[in-house]
């Protein structure tokens, strides 16, 4: 089970775990979250179905995409064959690679010097900027989180609020250091910089790259949601908009939305409705005022069919990347976002990241899970997330990644369960071991912070048969 | 009706006073107790590192020895939660003894409908959620309905009662730093409730709770629901 994520990962996730001003940053972040979020789902209080509004919205919500991912190849047509229709067009990338050709043929063919980016993590996932930067092109991410980190030259943190880790000071140290503004400590100061500076590439923007939240086939539209207006900006000014869209986001109908868009407020951010809710329909058509000359919507694929193929993980394409299950997580409130090394932290991330990308290497994240199953609770999509974690651990033990210490350990260990006689002998060993303080180095790992249990005189099975006659 | 004492490995071996507690409280309220001897692991700890064949082994014969046992009873939420919404997946069906196993506060509240079981017990405690009773039993109120009828206790809530105290089996070991981070947030809920004692369903949850505790020197101590319910 070596390789360089999982030391990375070890290394990085330990620095973390023991940075109590991290660990205080984020408590202080979600707890703000997890207010607004009580509030948020009560508006699904009168959801019909019985007197669980909330758990019937998540119940319909999961009929919906299960619907959707268990017909998709149906869907995805539709959608396509609709976007064409609306005058777009359609480009099908199987890899992020080409996903990313796409990208820059078009800008090509548009002369395209620069790009106006709002947020989107399938961006993330194919490395768009960094194509765009080698090919001389200049892409500015309008979201505002999103420049953040694009200033400071991080990935997001997280899926849904990419500089959660930061605070307000530090950002204005960011801006005084990259952007040469003098320190703040006024949010609204620092907003309106941004928005200085973000004004003049939408203007000068020749091409507007976004993700979408939803793809709807029974339209051909797409669905963006945000708060800032960036990417309304972003796709009505310049002359191209480009969306890259991952398969998985396609929805049935227009309707859907309706369950939908609050649903992914609600556990995203605790609003009842995202301040900017945009249906995208196709470019700018004969007398409409604004829009595109072009509508591009690329649809990618990038491992996702090889999820799409398990039947038993099939669900966790449900996924409306809301970030619910990060906030949640006691370890990735603990060990950040940029531990994982992944494009999409927390379970969700640890659920896929090994079926998009290669199964070895990011075995390691289904294993850094306490199984506590908080995740589970809270998908909106009701997603077996903490049940997938214990799946992709059964298939990386049946694929060999186990490792031979540990795979001679559980075959010892099942040797001994076997048979009470083997394991009475075993453990009155462990006892010895235990008394004697000879198991500390099996023990270390956990018994570095920690005083572990004095062994009892007696096992219970002792206690019962000196104590009891067997019935 | 004939109840049988499923007593989980770790419980068997590092506390069998928990066992001992659970037993003693249910002969109190005249249920005929037997523990069939044969009994070693339900073979959790492979499960979850994704053994699953060899849990599966495991898990046929916990099925076996349990098979005539009216109702199995467990002083974990963990252990019969792999039993219960766990064993039926490996095993493709479910079996009687998947269906009949109940955590002992479960079948305490649920099904001898007793929540006051004649404890006292004069101390300040809270009460740690195990993920496992949580959220794949769904335990929440049945523990503290027992714990409100025992005399003289005093239950004060801590912040994020819910949230996981970092143990996760395996985890611990593997990523320890991480579990540690865990175990210091629990410990901090805990210590802003000034509660002398935390008492769980689960005993690995305290397990991690109390080595912590120790470690530190907190004049906290840790305590099972079943010792609890014991006390007179």
């Amino acid at each position: 089970m070596t390789n360089s994520a999982l030391q990375q990962f070890e290394r990085d996730a330990a620095l973390k775990a023991a940075d109590r001003q991290h660990r205080a940053v984020i408590q202080k972040n979600i707890g703000t979250y997890n207010i607004a979020v009580a509030n948020g789902r009560k508006r699904f209080a009168d959801w019909p179905g019985s007197d669980q509004g909330w758990q019937n919205a998540r119940s319909h919500a999961a009929a919906i995409k299960w619907e959707t991912i268990n017909h998709l190849d149906r869907y995805l047509e539709q959608f396509e064959q609709n976007v064409l229709a609306n005058g777009g067009h359609v480009f099908w990338a199987e890899t992020a690679a080409d996903a990313r050709d796409h990208v820059l043929e078009l800008a090509r063919r548009h002369g395209v010097q620069k790009i106006v980016k709002s947020k989107s993590m399938t961006t993330e996932e194919i490395h768009l900027n960094d194509a765009l930067e080698a090919a001389g092109i200049h892409a500015v991410e309008t979201d505002l989180g999103e420049y953040i980190c694009q200033i400071r030259g991080e990935p997001p943190y997280h899926i849904v609020t990419p500089v959660m880790h930061l605070t307000k000071a530090d950002i204005a140290r960011t801006f005084q250091e990259k952007l040469g503004v003098p320190l703040t400590d006024s949010a609204e100061d620092l907003t309106m910089i941004a928005r200085a500076k973000l004004r003049q590439e939408f203007i000068t923007a020749d091409m507007g790259i976004t993700g979408a939240n939803f793809a709807i086939a029974d339209t051909g539209m797409i669905a963006v949601t945000e708060n800032e207006g960036n990417a309304r900006l972003s796709f009505s000014l310049p002359r191209v908009h480009v969306a890259i869209v991952g398969i998985e986001k396609l929805i049935p109908r227009l309707e859907d939305l309706a369950l939908l868009w609050p649903l992914l407020a609600a556990s995203g951010t605790g609003q009842t409705i995202t301040a900017y809710n945009s249906l995208i329909g196709g470019p700018r058509r004969e007398r409409e005022a604004d829009g595109p000359q072009e509508f591009h919507v690329i649809l990618l694929d990038n491992g996702r069919t090889r999820l799409l193929a398990d039947v038993e993980q099939r669900d966790a394409l449900h996924c409306i990347r809301c970030g619910a299950c990060l906030n949640t997580c006691p370890v990735y409130t603990n060990i950040g976002g940029h531990a994982y090394g992944t494009t999409y932290q927390g379970p969700i991330g640890s659920v896929i990241t090994p079926h998009l990308r290669d199964a070895q290497e990011w075995s390691h994240l289904s294993y850094a899970s306490s199984l506590c199953g908080a995740c589970t609770d809270v998908c909106p999509v009701r997603i077996d997330l903490h049940h997938h974690l214990l799946h992709n651990r059964r298939n990386a033990v049946q694929r060999g990644f186990d490792g031979l210490i540990q795979r001679l350990l559980f075959r010892a260990w099942f040797w001994t369960m076997q048979s009470p006689a083997r394991y009475a002998v075993a453990a009155k060993l462990g006892n010895f071991a235990l008394r004697r303080g000879l198991a500390g180095a099996l023990l270390k790992p956990w018994t570095t912070g920690r005083e572990f249990p004095a062994p009892p005189q007696q096992s219970f099975r002792d206690y019962w048969r000196e104590h009891e006659r067997r019935p | 009706m004939r109840v049988a004492l499923f007593i989980p490995c770790f419980i068997d071996q590092l506390f069998p006073n928990v066992g001992i507690a659970m037993a003693t409280v249910l002969r109190r309220l005249n249920v005929d107790v037997y523990y069939p001897p044969e009994q070693t692991c339900c073979g959790q700890p492979a499960f979850n590192t994704g053994y699953w064949d060899e849990a599966r082994a495991l898990a046929k014969r916990h099925a076996e020895i349990f098979a005539d046992a009216d109702a199995i009873v467990s002083p974990s939420g963990s252990c019969t939660a792999m039993v219960r919404n766990y064993h039926p997946e490996l095993l493709g069906k479910a079996t009687r003894a998947t269906a009949h196993t109940y955590e002992f506060a479960e079948f305490l509240v649920k099904h001898l409908r007793v929540t006051d079981v004649g404890a006292r017990f004069p101390e300040r405690v809270t009460y740690h959620d195990s993920c496992h009773a949580l959220r794949e039993l769904r335990l929440k109120d049945e523990p503290r309905q027992l714990l409100r009828h025992v005399q003289d206790l005093e239950l004060v809530e801590m912040d994020r009662a819910e949230t996981c105290c970092g143990f996760g089996g395996t985890f611990s070991v593997k990523f320890p730093m991480i579990s540690y981070a865990m175990d210091e947030v629990k410990v901090s809920s805990i210590q802003n409730t000034s509660a002398r004692y935390v008492v769980s369903t689960d005993s690995s949850c305290l397990m991690q709770i109390d080595g912590y505790l120790r470690r530190q020197n907190l004049p906290i101590k840790t305590i099972s629901l079943a010792e609890v319910l014991a006390s007179t």
